[in-house]
């Protein structure tokens, strides 16, 4: 049974709707013989921006999926705020694909149909959609097709969707790897200004000057394990794992 | 060859002129078979996405069976209504019998896989894209068989389309349980045949014309629909 009432405001138990903490536990993953998580433990805590880092192939988008429940681990677990991740939370935590995904409507019955099945009363829908897009800066493309949109709008409308829901963390899986540099700015601006508004962001990239610009720690990943762990500062200016120090040197990495 | 000329000026005649009985030939040919489809639909439709969507054992024979079912010999069809709806059969009591509803009826058996596996196709497709995205969102299966539907509604035009050219163009299930009844079960397809067997070639080419005209006018106006509408709401 879906719940009715809007997960900020309902009164159907909004302590059991928690996500956070997200905890991963020995998380591991195999595919034809490729170790690509090899148990991972991870704890995604309410507040700072958290930006998952390393080279491609390292399993950063995968381990995302994994907190997510998109793609089951052969082994280890995943919690969130301690219980067993179900369908009724997924509202409360918004994920952003590296390729947007449009529905074949507008851009604000996009938004709609996030709140829609959040189980926002219908009443309450479309002001909260359209000032998901005024926030988001896309009130004017509301009534758009959102496939004919720019790539760089397709994100942020993806962006505005995952966050009309008010979710509690906002997971990203490199958002802006397809995209130009004023786009790329665009989208940053508008996750720290989530993040400034009170949502957790975990945010993967393997972009060093991204990860910069928004980090507050860094977990590193690298050959399906978190070679480290750690505030922005340190990463950055004294890394402690081999692998680390030569990915922010731009040496090549095995 | 005179004969033949002849009787293509005749059908012309008959199709300008409206001929009474043309036209109530065509009207029920049309009732029944757009009746047909929209109630194969109401199955067809959710059937093909619950199984473009759910995983569940046998569904790889499921679809088999599905895709066997579209080429289902219209005679089989026809013979197994006729045994139900005949008097001694479980749906003898309803008297439906050589009427136009056991004529929709047989059109609509036929037409049922067509839709659905056709609609399991392109729901499929729209799936690989959707699925991750509504996961997220927390849409359940029910939930993203009605969101894939809508989405595919356009492309879903193209199912509808198939078994509408099925149903229409059908003669073997509905002369079988319509008995192409002068006034109550002719359709075009049935009057053809008789009119054929009967050397009333007018007539049987008036209707074959008509035929075709509805064929390609129902699928160009689909097809405007589909460009139009869809590029509207898709983009």
């Amino acid at each position: 049974m879906r719940p009715t009432a809007d997960p900020e405001t309902g009164a159907d138990g909004r302590a059991q709707r928690r996500v956070l903490p997200i905890r991963g536990a020995g998380l591991a993953i195999r595919r034809a013989g490729r170790v690509l998580l090899d148990g991972v433990d991870i704890e995604i805590v309410p507040g700072p921006l958290t930006v998952i880092m390393g080279p491609n192939g390292a399993g950063k988008s995968l381990l995302l999926r994994v907190l997510a429940t998109l793609v089951p681990p052969d082994a280890g677990t995943v919690t969130w705020a301690g219980t067993t991740p179900g369908r009724d939370r997924a509202p409360r935590l918004g994920f952003v694909f590296q390729k947007p995904v449009m529905l074949r409507r507008s851009a604000i019955d996009n938004v709609r149909y996030a709140l829609k099945v959040a189980g926002v009363p219908r009443a309450e829908r479309d002001r909260r959609a359209a000032e998901a897009l005024v926030e988001g800066g896309l009130s004017r493309l509301a009534g758009s097709p959102a496939r004919v949109l720019s790539g760089g709008e397709q994100q942020r409308l993806a962006i505005v969707r995952a966050l009309a829901t008010r979710p509690e963390v906002l997971l990203l899986d490199e958002p802006t790897a397809n995209l130009d540099p004023s786009a790329t700015l665009a989208i940053e601006t508008q996750v720290r200004d989530a993040h400034r508004g009170g949502t957790t962001v975990v945010f993967v990239t393997h972009d060093l000057g991204q990860a910069r610009r928004l980090a507050d720690e860094v977990a590193f990943v690298h050959h399906g394990r978190i070679a480290e762990r750690g505030p922005a500062d340190r990463f950055f200016n004294a890394p402690s794992s081999e692998a680390a120090r030569a990915f922010i040197e731009g040496r090549l990495l095995p | 060859m005179q004969d033949f000329g002849a009787a293509f000026g005749e059908a012309f005649r008959l199709v300008a002129s409206l001929d009474p009985d043309l036209v109530e030939i065509v009207g029920l040919s049309l009732r029944v078979s757009v009746s047909a489809v929209l109630a194969a639909a109401l199955i067809g439709l959710p059937l093909g996405a619950a199984l473009a969507v759910a995983r569940f054992p046998g569904r790889g024979v499921a679809m088999v069976a599905l895709n066997s079912l579209m080429g289902l010999p219209p005679v089989v069809v026809g013979l197994l209504i006729y045994l139900a709806l005949s008097r001694a059969g479980p749906l003898g009591p309803l008297g439906l019998l050589y009427t136009p509803w056991a004529m929709i009826l047989a059109q609509m058996v036929l037409v049922v896989p067509i839709i659905a596996a056709v609609t399991r196709q392109t729901v499929e497709d729209l799936k690989d894209e959707y699925e991750e995205q509504l996961r997220v969102l927390g849409v359940g299966t029910a939930g993203m068989v009605a969101t894939l539907l809508w989405d595919a509604r356009f492309s879903l035009l193209t199912a509808l389309l198939a078994g509408f050219g099925r149903a229409i163009a059908e003669v073997g299930a509905v002369i079988i349980v319509g008995g192409n009844i002068d006034h109550v079960t002719r359709v075009m397809t049935t009057a053809i045949a008789l009119e054929t067997s009967k050397g009333d070639l007018a007539l049987a080419l008036g209707l074959g014309l008509i035929l075709l005209a509805l064929a390609i006018g129902v699928n160009a106006a689909v097809m405007t629909l589909r460009r139009t509408a869809g590029h509207a709401a898709y983009g």
